[in-house]
């Protein structure tokens, strides 16, 4: 009995591997007449390709001429994997054509969107041509759509791609514009910081902020926050961080520039600021460090 | 590992020479309480530049020998806390509150010298 079931089952494996192969054969039939189809009216589908990317308002950044160049393109990328199967080089394509564009301001709706169209007007193009026979529009239908899919599908994540490479490639440019740790008399530093601090900043500040105070021997550090636009209860404790940090290497710290909202968050989300030493504005906090140091700033005049 | 105590005017100066144990720490921690009456000195001055890890107890330690040596009647500064000693020791939430800190011996030594030129 046991032996009958195994048998039947392998019998139906088999069986299916022989339609699946059947069915692979007569895509791949279907396939070539398909780009055969392609290729032919190449001419006329590109156009109207073209066409309706101006129609419908895509790649605005991008002259008339420069879309059909890149529509003839793409039109030959994408017959050509609908041909072979591969779709390395319409990835290759995909990639340098993101490069090319992103820098222009294309959006992501857009790339989709113009390949979208492409496969559309392809359909169109079989619809008009088998509608006849409505049997064999379907196998070649069904024989298009998964690598049309595909084909969409590989551009849009190639582009999606490119956007994110550009995006991490700048996020690490910002990073290298670290905050300077500034010497502005002996034994004092100021930090300006501006921009976004996330957790990874935080440290690297504190770091310079750590080395700075032991290769200048400083005594005071004023940070400057004028330039940082919003703070939250990580921020905030990063920056309590800082402060004590250099406390354990013997440094005040002045903390100047905190802006209304900012005071205002601090205050609601009841961070303690106590161990903070706070001065309205960068002036006053130099003013501050100077008498701590035991300046004293007297114009020209008054001092003779 | 003992750690050496020097008497310099009116000032002590432990130097931490390696990593310290437990034990190590207690020691210091008597030692110097004792010895701040005995050379009758005004501040104690700890220096730990050669310390490369600073855990809770060590940490702790110090806290109460500055806190102790404030009731025998001195004035403790630590010094030569690493930077990189300051960034963990915040992570974890250490900060020695209430114990004084410079950047090292020589400022240490500036600081107890103007604080007692000062009040003398």
């Amino acid at each position: 009995m046991a032996k009958d079931v195994e048998r039947l089952e392998r019998r139906t494996v088999w069986h299916e591997t022989l339609v699946q192969g059947a069915s692979l054969e007569g895509t791949a039939v279907l396939l070539r007449e398909l780009v055969a189809h392609l290729r032919q009216n190449r001419t006329q589908l590109r156009e109207e390709w073209a066409r309706r990317i101006t129609e419908a308002k895509l790649l605005t950044a991008m002259s008339k001429d420069e879309i059909f160049a890149e529509a003839t393109a793409v039109y030959d990328q994408y017959v050509e994997a609908l041909e072979t199967g591969t779709f390395e080089a319409l990835q290759a394509y995909a990639r340098s054509l993101s490069e090319r564009i992103i820098p222009r301001g294309v959006e992501t709706h857009e790339v989709v969107g113009i390949v979208l169209l492409l496969r559309d007007v392809l359909a169109r193009s079989l619809f008009a041509k088998y509608q006849a026979d409505f049997t064999k529009l379907d196998r070649i239908l069904d024989a298009y759509e998964p690598a049309a899919n595909r084909i969409a599908n590989t551009v849009a994540v190639g582009f999606v791609q490119e956007r994110e490479r550009v995006i991490r490639q700048q996020q690490e440019a910002i990073r290298e514009l670290s905050t300077p740790v500034l010497q502005v008399r002996e034994r004092l530093l100021i930090l300006p910081i501006i921009g976004v601090i996330d957790p990874q900043r935080a440290r690297q500040l504190t770091e310079q902020l750590l080395r700075g105070i032991r290769t200048n021997r400083a005594k005071v550090v004023v940070i400057d926050i004028t330039g940082v636009a919003a703070m939250d209860a990580t921020v905030a404790n990063h920056l309590v961080q800082t402060v004590e940090a250099s406390r354990l290497l013997g440094a005040t710290v002045i903390v100047t520039g905190l802006s209304p909202e900012i005071a205002q968050t601090l205050v609601t989300i009841g961070v303690d600021l106590g161990k903070m030493n706070t001065v309205g504005d960068l002036q006053g906090g130099i003013e501050q460090a100077e008498r701590l140091l035991g300046y004293k700033v007297v114009p020209i005049g008054a001092a003779s | 590992m003992e750690v050496p105590v020097l008497k310099q005017g009116p000032f002590l100066i432990a130097t931490v020479q390696a990593a310290l144990t437990d034990e190590d720490l207690v020691h210091l921690r008597r030692a110097m309480v004792e010895r701040v009456v005995i050379a009758r000195s005004l501040g104690v001055i700890i220096d730990v530049t050669a310390m490369d890890i600073m855990d809770s107890f060590a940490s702790r330690t110090l806290r109460e020998v500055a806190q102790m040596i404030r009731l025998r009647g001195a004035e403790t500064v630590i010094v030569g806390i690493q930077p990189e000693v300051a960034f963990a020791m915040v992570q974890l939430g250490i900060t020695l509150e209430g114990v004084v800190t410079a950047l090292d011996l020589e400022e240490g030594l500036n600081y107890l010298q103007e604080k007692f030129s000062s009040s003398a």
